[in-house]
C-alpha cells in the first residue's frame, strides 16, 4: 500500500508526482539483472520481434504514413498550444451531454474524486477498463482503502493482477510473461478472484484467452460500476474514444450504470475530424494491426448512463512549462518505441522503475516525477540514443534530443564531472591533445588490459583498442599529409 | 575546391590509419585534401552525456576551425550527425554563432556522401579480395541517412565479397557514455551484434564509425573470434589486395 | 473541485506564455469526393472496394459472405442453421424480410432485455452505418436496425448485413459519415487478444465469431 502518497496534502507544483511505481534502485543495476534472466530475455525478444514485423508491415502499406505522421505531429503540437482553451471546450461538450467533468490536480485528488463517485453509487465493487492513468495514480490501490476492490478485465492486465506483478509494458503489461507463466498464474490465482480457471487449463493462448471469458463473464454481467481511462477525448463534440481489442472495454463502458473515466489532460483533440489521423496511426503504430478490433465512442451520458469526466494533471503542466521536453505530451501511448528500442527489449520495462517504461518512459517519467531520486536522474541514460525510437513514434516526438536534453540537466556524480572536465581542458587546445597524444604513444606498451575503477565497465566485456605510436595529426606533420 | 578532412578525436588519437586512408582515397580522387590543424573533437561525448557547456565550447571551437572551406569531409556517421543535427540545436536560432554553424553545416559531408553525391564516384578504384559485411551505424543510419551509398561504393570494390548482416539496422550498443553506465545492457546488445557477424561468415567487420567498431571489435577480439573491423574507408583507400591491411584480431 | 480547475488552467496558461502557434498540414488522403453510392462512384471502383473489404475481413478471420439482395433471407437462414443458433437478438428496424426464412425464435429488445437474457441468447441480427474497406471495420451507431451497444457484445455470436453502398474507402470517409453524438462501435473482426507473446488469437470477450454478408 502507497498511504503515504495519500491523504490531507495540499495541491501544490512542488508536490511529487506519483507515477505508479515507487522509485527504487537506478537503472542500471535494474538492467544488470534484467539481462540476466534467461526466461525474461527470451520473452522479450520473440515479442519484441514478432510486433516489429507485424509494424513494419502495416505501416509500409499506408502510401501517406509520412503525411499522417506529420499531421498527427501537428494536431497534438496546436492542441497543446492552445491546451485551456480546448480543455473548456471539451467540458463544455461534455456537460451539455449529460455528463460530469471533474478536474484533479494530481493522483491522490483523482482518487478521491473516483472514490467519492464509487461509494455515492453504494457499490464497493468496480470493474475497470485497462488505462495507463488510473495506473499512473495508483487507482485501485487508492480504492482498496476505501473499501472499494477493483477488478483488472484487460486480460494483461489480469495476468498482472492475479500475478500480484507489476506492469512492464504500455499496451501489452504482462509480456515479460509467457504462456506457460500465464497458465500457472491462472491456474494457481484465479480461484481467489472469482470463479477458477478450469480444472484442465493448457498453455494454449486460445484456452488461456477462454479461461478469462469464463472468470469475468459474470462479473461484466453485474457490476455495477467501472472506470476506464481513454486515448482521446473530442473537445469539439465531447466525444471520448477507447481502443481495445478483447471486448472488455466494450463491456466495461456499456453494461455499468456509472462510467467514470479518468483522463489525462493532453489527450484532448481539437475537432472530430481529427480522429481520421490517429485511428490510422494508432492501431498500426501499437499492435501492429490495421485497425484493433473494437472501438467505443460515447458523447456525454449515454444509453441511460451516468458519466463522470476526471481530468488529470499529475505534473503534466510542469512538462508543458518545458521548451524541449513538452512533445512528450504529444504521446499517444502506442508503444511502438518500446517495441523498437534494443535497451527495453533486454531489460524489460520493470527496470524503469515506473508504470511508463521503455523510451517514451524514459523523457516522461523525470519529467513528470522530476529528478530527485537516483533512478529518475538515471533514466535519460537508459538508452544508446540510436534513435529506432523517433524513426517509430506515430507523433514524431524527437526522444533522443529530448534524452539528450534532461541529460543536461541532471546532475552528474563527480568522477565522472572531473573526468568530462579533464576530456574538456585537453580537447580545448589542440596543443594539449598533440602532448596528450604523444604521452599515450609512448606509454603504449604499459596500458593495462583491463581498466580500473568505472573504466572497468569496458574491459570486462571488450578488448581495448592499441595505441598506436603516432597519431593523426603527427603522421600529418611528419609526412606533410603523406606527400613525403 | 578547398576541401578539409576533419578525422575526429577519436581516428586521430586511436585510428590514424582511417585518416591516412582518406587522404589516400581522396588524392587518388584528385581531391587535395587539408588538415585544419586546429580541431580536435565535434564534442559530442560531453554533448551525449549531459555536459553542454563543454559542448559548446568545443562547437564554437571547431566551426571556427572549420568554416571557410568549400566542404568538410568527416570520416565517421556520427560526428557527421553531431555537427549537422546537434550543432544547429546548440547554437540556437539566431546569433553569429548560429551563422557560422548553418555554413559549416552545409558544405559538412559524411566520407560516402562526399564521394558519391559532391564527387559522383561510385568505383573508387579500390581492391580488396575479402569477405565483408557492413553494419550501418545507427548515426549513420537514421541520424544523417546515408541509405546505400556505403554499400553502393562497397560492391564496387575488386574482388570484394559483400555478404549481409541480419538485423543489420540494430543498434551495437556503444552509444558514447553509454557503453560504461549500463555497460551490462550495452554488453548484451554488442552480443547479439557479434552473434549476427559470426554467423555471416565475414572475416571483415565494416562501418562509418571507428567508434562502433571499437566496440563490436573488442568484444569480437575478447572471444577470439578471427573476425577483424575496418573503418570504410580503410577498405575504399585499399589499392592492391592487402591482406594484412585491418587492425589485429587481437589487441594483445 | 473549481480550485483544481482554475489552478490547472492557470498553470497551462503559464506555461503556454509566448509558445507559438503551429499549422496543421493535411497532406494525407482525406476523405473521398465522391461518397461511393451516389451515381457517380463507378461500379467497379465499388467492385474493388467490396473486394478489399472482404479480403481484409477474412484477415481478421471473420466469416464473410457476398450475396444479392434477393438471397440475404437464405443465407441469413442457413448461417443461423449451421450455427446451430436458436434464439437470437433483432434490433429494432432490421428490415423483417432478412430474417423472414430463419427458423430460429427471434427476440425482441423490447422491454430492453437484461445483460442475463443478453448472455443467454445465442446471437445477434444487425445492420451497420458504414464500413470501410482499407481496415476491413463494420460501424454500428445505434441506428435502425443496430440496437444499443450491449446487444451487439453479449452474444458470442454477431451475424452483420452490410449493404454494398455503405463500404467507403478509407477511415477518412467513415469519420466523415459518422455522427459523433449517437454512441459508435467499430468492429474490426471477431473479439482477439494480442496480450499473450504479442500474438494475435481471436476470442475474448466479445462475440467470438463474427459473420458478414455483403449485399450487393
Amino acid at each position: 500500500m502507497r498511504s503515504g502518497e495519500r491523504g490531507e496534502r495540499p495541491v501544490s507544483a512542488a508536490s511529487v508526482t506519483f507515477l505508479g511505481m515507487p522509485a527504487t534502485r537506478p537503472f542500471p543495476r535494474n538492467a544488470a539483472r534484467a539481462v540476466r534472466d534467461s526466461q525474461l530475455r527470451f520473452n522479450l525478444r520473440k515479442a519484441t520481434r514478432t510486433i516489429r514485423a507485424r509494424r513494419a508491415s502495416v505501416v509500409a502499406e499506408v502510401p501517406d504514413w509520412a503525411a499522417l505522421r506529420d499531421a498527427g505531429r501537428a494536431i497534438k503540437e496546436h492542441t497543446l498550444r492552445n491546451l485551456d482553451r480546448y480543455l473548456l471546450q471539451l467540458e463544455e461538450a461534455v456537460t451539455a451531454a449529460g455528463g460530469h467533468v471533474h478536474w484533479a490536480a494530481d493522483a491522490a485528488e483523482a482518487n478521491e474524486i473516483v472514490a467519492g463517485l464509487v461509494k455515492a453509487t453504494g457499490e464497493t465493487e468496480v470493474v475497470k477498463v485497462k488505462s495507463m492513468a488510473t495506473q499512473e495514480i495508483g487507482l485501485n490501490e487508492a480504492l482498496l482503502e476505501y473499501g472499494i476492490t477493483a477488478y483488472e478485465t484487460d486480460l494483461a492486465e489480469l495476468i498482472v493482477q492475479l500475478g500480484d506483478d507489476r506492469p512492464s509494458h504500455i499496451v501489452v503489461p504482462a509480456i515479460h510473461r509467457n504462456r506457460a507463466e500465464i497458465r500457472e498464474i491462472f491456474a494457481g490465482r484465479m480461484a481467489g478472484w472469482g470463479r477458477p480457471a478450469p480444472e484442465d487449463l493448457t498453455d494454449d493462448p486460445a484456452a488461456l484467452a477462454e479461461a478469462a471469458r469464463l472468470h469475468l463473464r459474470e462479473r461484466f454481467l453485474k457490476t455495477k460500476v467501472a472506470i476506464s481511462g481513454a486515448n482521446f477525448a473530442v473537445a469539439e463534440t465531447g466525444t471520448l474514444v477507447v481502443l481495445e481489442s478483447e471486448g472488455n472495454g466494450r463491456m466495461c463502458l456499456t453494461l455499468p450504470t456509472t462510467l467514470i473515466s479518468v483522463v489525462g489532460i493532453e489527450k484532448v483533440l481539437p475537432s472530430w475530424r481529427d480522429l481520421e489521423v490517429f485511428l490510422q496511426l494508432l492501431p498500426r503504430s501499437s499492435t501492429g494491426e490495421r485497425m484493433n478490433p473494437y472501438t467505443s465512442m460515447w458523447t456525454g451520458a449515454t444509453e441511460g448512463q451516468e458519466f463522470h469526466l476526471v481530468l488529470l494533471d499529475n505534473g503534466r503542466t510542469r512538462v508543458l512549462a518545458d521548451e524541449v521536453g513538452r512533445q512528450a505530451l504529444r504521446c499517444i501511448r502506442c508503444s511502438a518505441c518500446l517495441n523498437v528500442c534494443p535497451v527495453y527489449e533486454r531489460t524489460g520495462g520493470h527496470a524503469y522503475g515506473s508504470v511508463y517504461p521503455g523510451p517514451i518512459g524514459a523523457i516522461l517519467t523525470p519529467q513528470l516525477r522530476g529528478m530527485s531520486s537516483e533512478l529518475d536522474r538515471s533514466l535519460p541514460y537508459a538508452s544508446s540514443l540510436c534513435g529506432a525510437c523517433y524513426d517509430v513514434c506515430p507523433v514524431a516526438i524527437d526522444i533522443p534530443s529530448v534524452l539528450v536534453d534532461l541529460r543536461a540537466r541532471s546532475p552528474h556524480p563527480w568522477p565522472e564531472r572531473a573526468g568530462m572536465a579533464a576530456a574538456g581542458w585537453v580537447l580545448r587546445r589542440s596543443g594539449r591533445l598533440a602532448r596528450m597524444q604523444r604521452i599515450g604513444g609512448r606509454l603504449r606498451n604499459l596500458a593495462p588490459r583491463r581498466l580500473p575503477g568505472p573504466l572497468a565497465a569496458w574491459t570486462d566485456t571488450r578488448d581495448l583498442p592499441e595505441i598506436p605510436p603516432e597519431s593523426f595529426r603527427d603522421w600529418w606533420d611528419r609526412t606533410d599529409g603523406g606527400r613525403r | 575546391m578547398r576541401v578539409a578532412l576533419f578525422v575526429t578525436c577519436v581516428n586521430d588519437t586511436l585510428f590514424p590509419g582511417t585518416g591516412r586512408a582518406v587522404v589516400t582515397l581522396l588524392r587518388r580522387l584528385g581531391v587535395d585534401v587539408e588538415f585544419p590543424r586546429g580541431q580536435t573533437c565535434c564534442g559530442q561525448m560531453h554533448a551525449n552525456t549531459g555536459y553542454r557547456d563543454e559542448a559548446v565550447r568545443l562547437a564554437r571551437r571547431s566551426v571556427a576551425v572549420l568554416r571557410g572551406y568549400d566542404a568538410v569531409v568527416v570520416p565517421s556517421g556520427s560526428c557527421a550527425a553531431m555537427i549537422r543535427e546537434q550543432y544547429p540545436k546548440l547554437a540556437g536560432p539566431s546569433g553569429p554563432f548560429a551563422d557560422a554553424v548553418d555554413r559549416v553545416v552545409a558544405v559538412t559531408y559524411e566520407l560516402t556522401e562526399f564521394l558519391v553525391d559532391v564527387l559522383g564516384v561510385t568505383d573508387v578504384g579500390a581492391s580488396f579480395p575479402h569477405r565483408v559485411t557492413y553494419h550501418p551505424t545507427c548515426h549513420s543510419l537514421r541520424g544523417i541517412h546515408l541509405g546505400d551509398r556505403p554499400l553502393t561504393l562497397l560492391r564496387q570494390v575488386k574482388g570484394l565479397d559483400l555478404v549481409p548482416l541480419p538485423g543489420a539496422e540494430e543498434c551495437c550498443g556503444f552509444g558514447g557514455t553509454f557503453a560504461l553506465k549500463n555497460a551490462d545492457v550495452s554488453a548484451a546488445m554488442c552480443a547479439d551484434k557479434v552473434r549476427a557477424v559470426l554467423d555471416t561468415g565475414a572475416e571483415v567487420l565494416c562501418a562509418a564509425d571507428n567508434s562502433c567498431l571499437m566496440h563490436i571489435g573488442g568484444m569480437l577480439a575478447r572471444q577470439n573470434s578471427g573476425v577483424r573491423v575496418m573503418h570504410l574507408a580503410e577498405i575504399l583507400g585499399a589499392a592492391e589486395p592487402a591482406g594484412a591491411a585491418g587492425r589485429p584480431v587481437s589487441a594483445r | 473541485m473549481s480550485r483544481s480547475r482554475d489552478l490547472i488552467l492557470a498553470r497551462v496558461r503559464a506555461a503556454l506564455a509566448g509558445v507559438p502557434d503551429v499549422e496543421i498540414p493535411r497532406a494525407y488522403r482525406g476523405p473521398s469526393e465522391t461518397p461511393p453510392e451516389t451515381p457517380s462512384a463507378t461500379p467497379s471502383e465499388t467492385q474493388g472496394e467490396i473486394r478489399l473489404f472482404e479480403e481484409r475481413l477474412r484477415d481478421y478471420r471473420a466469416v464473410v459472405h457476398v450475396v444479392a439482395e434477393a438471397a440475404v433471407p437464405e443465407r441469413v437462414a442457413r448461417s443461423l442453421a449451421e450455427r446451430g443458433a436458436r434464439r437470437v437478438a433483432v434490433p429494432g428496424g432490421f428490415p423483417a424480410a432478412w430474417p423472414a426464412a430463419a427458423r430460429a425464435e427471434l427476440v425482441a429488445d423490447e422491454p430492453p432485455l437484461t445483460a442475463a437474457d443478453l448472455d443467454a441468447l445465442d446471437g445477434v441480427l444487425t445492420t451497420c452505418a458504414v464500413a470501410v474497406a482499407d481496415t476491413g471495420t463494420i460501424v454500428l451507431d445505434a441506428g435502425p436496425g443496430q440496437g444499443r451497444r450491449a446487444l451487439s457484445l453479449v452474444p458470442d455470436y454477431h451475424l452483420c448485413v452490410v449493404r454494398a453502398g455503405q463500404i467507403v474507402a478509407g477511415v477518412p470517409d467513415a469519420v466523415a459519415r459518422l455522427d459523433p453524438v449517437r454512441p459508435l462501435t467499430w468492429i474490426s473482426g471477431p473479439s482477439a487478444t494480442s496480450d499473450i507473446e504479442l500474438n494475435r488469437v481471436e476470442g475474448v470477450h466479445g462475440p467470438r465469431t463474427l459473420e458478414v454478408l455483403i449485399v450487393t
